[in-house]
């Protein structure tokens, strides 16, 4: 393992930003998000979660496809600009990073999306240990440690000093790059005293051990006609929320924009929340509120995990816990399915 | 606030047993005291009714839905609500003859982004003490004064005066309205780069989620323009810079003069903007061109931009160059 003081950590990113583009959590008005770090970035490492989650750097919310442009009777297409960049993406926490591995089945191993599947393999992902999680984590239901992050690199911040430890040969050659920058660190002990410290605190959180036993793909229909749906979703407000602060919501959808001279055709982040979500020629196949609203949850607690050996789309990272505007989320439908054995 | 949840709880209780109203709209308890949501009730399920320092949620829009349909509702309302109700009864959104409102004291209510912005993490749960929130999180027990943590709706509070109701409940508050202006005066006191510079790093941070607009009373559209996939506006993200702007723009303008100032929509905003200022901007600049105008005091009163008087300043009379 090797070390660096966390005030030289400025030097550490302009150096690995010369090769890349880094994106790191970055405070702007109140608020700390993945963005691309520059000397002027306002790095904050101790915020536990992004408001948005850390997906936008393999899929962004906006992503423009393809350019028509119309001159008379001739049309010409532009082809959009391939993601070749190198990223590296640094202080991502464990739940965000088992994410990109729910994206990948999406994304990479189901339908191949190019732009996403260039920007996975153009990218390093540095992951950071969760020192103080909060109430509403519970990655641990999902088998996840948020002591033992992985990624390329692990690392830890611990009494003033960022632990560093690659994982994968990626994780080694960004390793062998900026190794100048850090000192070799023989003694374990720090991360390892922070490591039972955090599995201790995430061992009494309130949701770590919350009961997914009841959520398999032989329940589908029970849990689709369950009569609970309708006073789960009645507050919901079918705004986009808890879809865009997800880590693992992927739904897109794919939007023309008329330019004075042509077409824009760009793919966006849609929402199973809003109004419009997979409407057809002949309607919208989910009339109401509450059908969208337990599309979200069937999808990642039902028809994702038939799909996908059993595996999860949440990683509780907690985000729609908080962000909800009234307060709705994945934990109050976990439970009260849940409950009827 | 025990004491008052109480009241309620018995009130609401009354008026099903009596077969006064058939349900009950009110806010439902969560797992940490600040994840309560709106929810009906009926005797079924009131033992989970709460009144909290957290029922910050305007419960008004609801009463679209659910004024049409049988049988009358309770719905409870803060004073600030009580405002969005009456626009909303001028707009003949909701059907007043449908709805029962009770009329519910407040004190203000707290913003739990604030608390965590004030290194309060891990909240299991809180109680008012005075004027201190006591916090029980995972890291121990944390208290702070409630006044630094509530929100932004509440430090500019309209007055603790109810303007519609059947009935009130709990004690009278006095308290003097805030200013609402202030942060207002200060942006018009920058110049255009600098207000500029602040809107595009707010604005910027948007997602466009909606939860502004869908949250919002006035936005009581059935089929929103930016839901309109013909409109050449509808997308789902913001393509560029403008449309950032445009969006947030064009729903200021849509709900100037109907807007209470009700402050659901910085409220909501999982991203932190002061949408609120956006709307003040409209009021303020409403009060000093057509005299002072308070949406949602009353539902008779004319709005401003929906009447005309040979007093109305006149187009060229605005001073654009200050930017006001």
């Amino acid at each position: 393992m090797m070390k660096i003081s966390l005030k030289n950590l400025p030097e550490l990113y302009s150096f690995i930003a010369k090769k890349n583009d880094l994106y790191l959590p970055i405070f702007k008005a109140g608020q700390v998000d993945f963005a691309k770090w520059d000397k002027d970035a306002i790095v904050d490492l101790n915020k536990l979660k992004t408001t948005k989650s850390a997906k936008d750097v393999f899929f962004p919310q906006s992503q423009d496809l393809v350019r028509f442009e119309v001159d008379g009777k001739k049309i010409s297409i532009d082809e959009p600009i391939m993601p070749t960049n190198k990223q590296v993406i640094f202080g991502v926490k464990a739940c965000d990073n088992r994410s990109f591995e729910l994206l990948d089945m999406a994304f990479v191993e189901d339908y191949p999306d190019t732009f996403y599947e260039m920007r996975r393999a153009n990218t390093t992902i540095v992951t950071l240990a969760c020192a103080k999680p909060d109430e509403a984590c519970f990655c641990k239901a999902y088998g996840i440690d948020a002591a033992d992050p992985k990624g390329d690199v692990s690392t830890w911040i611990v009494d003033g000093y960022l632990h560093w430890m690659p994982n994968t040969d990626k994780g080694i050659e960004l390793t062998t790059e900026v190794k100048d920058f850090f000192e070799l660190d023989m003694d374990n002990s720090a991360v390892e005293n922070q490591q039972s410290e955090i599995r201790a605190i995430i061992d009494r959180l309130p949701y770590s051990n919350i009961d997914l036993s009841k959520f398999t793909p032989d329940k589908l229909l029970e849990l689709f006609n369950s009569p609970k749906w309708k006073a789960l979703s009645e507050a919901c407000l079918g705004c986009g929320t808890c879809t865009f602060v997800c880590p693992t919501c992927q739904c897109y959808d794919v939007k023309d924009f008329k330019t004075k001279t042509g077409v824009q055709r760009f793919k966006c982040w849609d929402s199973c929340m809003f109004a419009d979500f997979t409407k057809c020629a002949h309607g919208n196949t989910r009339p109401s509120q509450m059908q969208r609203y337990r599309q979200r949850f069937m999808h990642k607690l039902v028809y994702f995990p038939s799909n996908h050996d059993g595996v999860y789309s949440c990683v509780g990272c907690g985000r729609c816990v908080q962000k909800c505007p009234q307060m709705l989320n994945i934990v109050k439908v976990i439970k009260t399915l849940g409950e009827d054995k | 606030m025990q004491e008052i949840m109480k009241q309620a709880k018995l009130k609401a209780e009354e008026l099903l047993t009596k077969g006064v109203v058939n349900r009950v709209i009110g806010w439902t308890e969560g797992d940490f005291s600040y994840d309560c949501s709106p929810a009906t009730f009926t005797l079924d399920n009131l033992d989970k009714f709460v009144y909290t320092e957290f029922c910050g949620a305007n419960l008004s829009k609801y009463l679209i839905e659910e004024s049409k349909k049988e049988g009358k509702i309770l719905v409870f309302l803060k004073p600030c609500d009580t405002y969005s109700f009456n626009q909303l009864i001028q707009e003949h959104r909701i059907k007043r003859e449908n709805i029962y409102v009770v009329g519910i004291e407040c004190r203000g209510k707290v913003d739990i982004d604030k608390l965590r912005a004030f290194g309060i993490d891990g909240v299991l749960g809180c109680k008012t003490e005075g004027d201190k929130l006591i916090c029980d999180t995972i890291y121990g027990e944390k208290t702070v004064d409630k006044v630094d943590v509530m929100l932004e709706k509440c430090l500019s509070c309209k007055g603790k005066k109810h303007v519609v109701y059947d009935e009130l409940i709990g004690e009278e508050v006095v308290e003097e309205p805030k200013d609402r202006f202030g942060m207002v005066a200060q942006l018009e006191a920058m110049t255009e780069d600098e207000r500029y510079k602040f809107w595009q790093n707010e604005l910027s941070k948007c997602i466009r989620c909606n939860a502004c607009r869908n949250v919002c009373p006035a936005c009581s559209c059935v089929h929103c323009v930016f839901d309109n996939p013909d409109s050449n506006i509808a997308s789902k993200a913001n393509t560029d810079r403008f449309e950032e702007k445009l969006y947030h723009i064009i729903r200021a303008w849509h709900v100037a003069g109907r807007c209470t100032d009700c402050g659901e929509c910085s409220r909501v905003c999982p991203q932190g903007i002061p949408l609120h200022l956006i709307n003040r901007k409209f009021i303020k600049d409403m009060n000093e061109f057509y005299g002072e105008y308070q949406a949602g005091e009353d539902t008779e009163t004319k709005a401003p931009l929906n009447s005309y008087t040979f007093g109305d300043r006149e187009p060229h009379e605005f001073d654009t160059k200050e930017g006001k």
